[in-house]
């Protein structure tokens, strides 16, 4: 990973690469234009695309995926978790590129058709797209995190008089707060990351707006949009490596963070 | 007996508490949400069987793309996913046994280096794929390839784009799963066949190759399928490292580029000269890459069942 870091270098260092792309000139236009006779390189309008479209993927998928993983662990029947398994882990298998396409050719015109919004493509599309992308990921450690609470908690909330439910949201969620919280970290880093979903369903265009039914632009997506056209060693191309730079230290930032809930989980566990 | 007698004794204690009608209804709604899942995964699977079974013909399979990608059919891009994912493992399967091996048997637990390479293993695993692109094009081909042609003199022939860097990118992508599959099948060895094979005057090494890597060839096997089934659907890592839109031939070698399942169902979604022509190709191709997919997915869990089986059965 030391290369994408090299790669990226030049952005500090080079003084002919600052000239056109210095970290000072990110924040200072909002237009997103790297090609062209003065290129500009506002990557705040692609800081927040990312923001908007993880946020919707974040607002869809955690609460399916917790209240699924609490379901499956705590009230389903035997014959409705050996559906909804399988389920999970065939969601879980499909190729970003499908669910990237499902969003582009399928998905998109019926939102559209509800929500009647101008662009096709947008961020709600693209966040729901990736949404499904991530339940997979939060579910099977939320539901890990669950069964490893022991039965005695269970049993005793149960035997002070507490339904079912009671003691599913009061004592056994808690209990495991430290999975769940860990599951919707790798869910985020992730979606932080995914790249073939929001690059086919979000529409691209660097847009500073805060409707999410506008088009968005995010870094995954414009890295794979643009690194192919890209002249080797140019600002362009330093900016990208940039870009993945970026990407790589937020998703490793949330990974490491995302172990340490996992770390807690385990001992409280063995202190239990 | 204690867990069907406590089981019985929480259906008794149901009926005798006050219903918790609220409780009842969120309980519902947490209900609703796992059906969802399964809704949404039949939705997305129907549509596109529904759409895209009757492309898959085995023209469809076997003729190349033909008017812009508007009629004709997909076989150079099973070709080149078969010749990349044979590479990958091929390139993978050694060093990502090795790993596990060094880890599993070699390397002290508490040391700092084999903390930081568990550490490292771990964190590889979360790196974005779109990374890994980047990473497959700065280092592979720009440093690695450029630095072949460079030291033979050669104009343009390594560094650019092909099979081989590719397959090496993805390769490094699924190294972790290989690791932990490994590693977790060397687990599953009982201990007594290593002491066995020890006590017979076998070398540390002659155990290792005559009897444990025997031993744990069904979960090395299950994480080449894993890899193969991942590297087939990723396409982030390929779009710079060596997949092309169109080629008219199929790679004669590995610094040729290829076309590629995923890369090519991306092309036809977002790239067609005429998107309602296109269509029913590109719904066929979505099918053959799920069908894939999953049949390598249903093969690799059927070989670990047989794995956890075993193990059961000892302990």
């Amino acid at each position: 990973m030391v290369f994408v870091f090299r790669e990226a270098l030049p952005v500090l260092t080079d003084p002919a690469v600052r000239a056109q792309a210095g970290v000072s000139s990110f924040f200072s236009t909002p237009i997103w234009q790297p090609v062209g006779n003065v290129p500009k390189f506002g990557i705040a309008s692609l800081i927040l695309g990312t923001l908007k479209v993880v946020v919707v993927a974040m607002l869809f998928a955690v609460p399916i995926a917790v209240l699924a993983a609490l379901y499956a662990s705590e009230f389903a029947s035997d014959r409705f978790r050996e559906v909804l398994k399988p389920a999970i882990e065939m969601l879980a298998g499909i190729p970003s590129v499908v669910l990237g396409f499902f969003a582009l050719i399928v998905m998109a015109s019926w939102l559209q058709a509800v929500t009647g919004s101008v662009s096709r493509l947008n961020a709600l599309n693209a966040g729901i797209a990736l949404g499904l992308a991530i339940v997979p990921t939060i579910f099977s450690v939320c539901e890990d995190a669950l069964r490893a609470v022991p039965r005695s908690y269970r049993e005793a909330s149960l035997a002070l008089g507490a339904s079912r439910w009671q003691t599913a949201w009061n004592v056994t969620l808690p209990a495991a707060s430290a999975g769940v919280g860990a599951g919707v970290l790798l869910g985020l880093a992730r979606g932080v990351g995914e790249t073939m979903i929001v690059l086919m369903a979000s529409g691209n265009a660097a847009l500073i707006s805060p409707s999410v039914l506008d088009s968005v632009r995010t870094i995954s997506a414009t890295i794979a949009a643009e690194l192919a056209e890209v002249v080797f060693g140019s600002a362009h191309y330093s900016v990208l490596f940039f870009l993945g730079a970026t990407l790589f230290t937020t998703t490793f930032l949330i990974n490491v963070a995302a172990g340490m809930f996992v770390e807690r989980m385990r001992k409280r566990l063995a202190g239990a | 007996m204690s867990g069907a007698l406590l089981a019985a004794g929480h259906r008794r204690l149901d009926k005798t508490r006050g219903r918790d009608v609220t409780g009842g209804l969120l309980a519902g709604l947490s209900g609703v949400a796992a059906g969802l899942i399964v809704l949404m995964v039949a939705i997305i699977l129907g549509n596109v069987i529904w759409f895209g079974w009757r492309t898959v013909t085995w023209d469809f399979l076997s003729k190349a793309p033909e008017q812009g990608m508007t009629a004709g059919g997909i076989f150079p891009a099973i070709f080149g996913t078969v010749a990349l994912v044979i590479l990958m493992v091929v390139a993978l399967i050694p060093f990502g046994v090795g790993a596990a091996v060094y880890l599993h048997e070699y390397a002290r637990p508490d040391a700092w280096f084999t903390k930081a390479v568990r550490f490292a293993v771990n964190n590889l695993a979360g790196v974005p794929s779109i990374v890994f692109g980047l990473f497959g094009l700065g280092f592979f081909i720009q440093f690695v390839g450029r630095g072949i042609d460079r030291a033979i003199g050669a104009d343009v022939w390594w560094g650019q784009p092909s099979l081989l860097w590719a397959a090496l990118t993805l390769a490094l992508l699924n190294l972790p799963v290989v690791i932990v599959t490994t590693e977790e099948a060397l687990r599953a060895v009982p201990r007594q066949m290593r002491e066995a094979s020890l006590a017979l005057g076998a070398t540390r090494w002659q155990t290792i190759w005559n009897v444990l890597l025997p031993q744990a060839l069904p979960g090395i096997l299950t994480g080449a399928i894993l890899s193969v089934s991942r590297g087939a659907g990723e396409v982030a890592p390929i779009m710079f490292t060596g997949a092309a839109y169109f080629l008219p031939y199929l790679p004669q070698s590995p610094t040729d580029q290829f076309m590629e399942l995923g890369y090519h169902i991306f092309v036809m979604a977002t790239q067609s000269p005429d998107v309602d022509a296109t269509r029913p190709l590109l719904y066929g191709t979505v099918l053959v890459l799920l069908l894939l997919t999953f049949a390598l997915n249903l093969t690799a869990v059927l070989i670990r069942g047989r794995l956890r089986a075993r193990l059961l059965g000892r302990s």
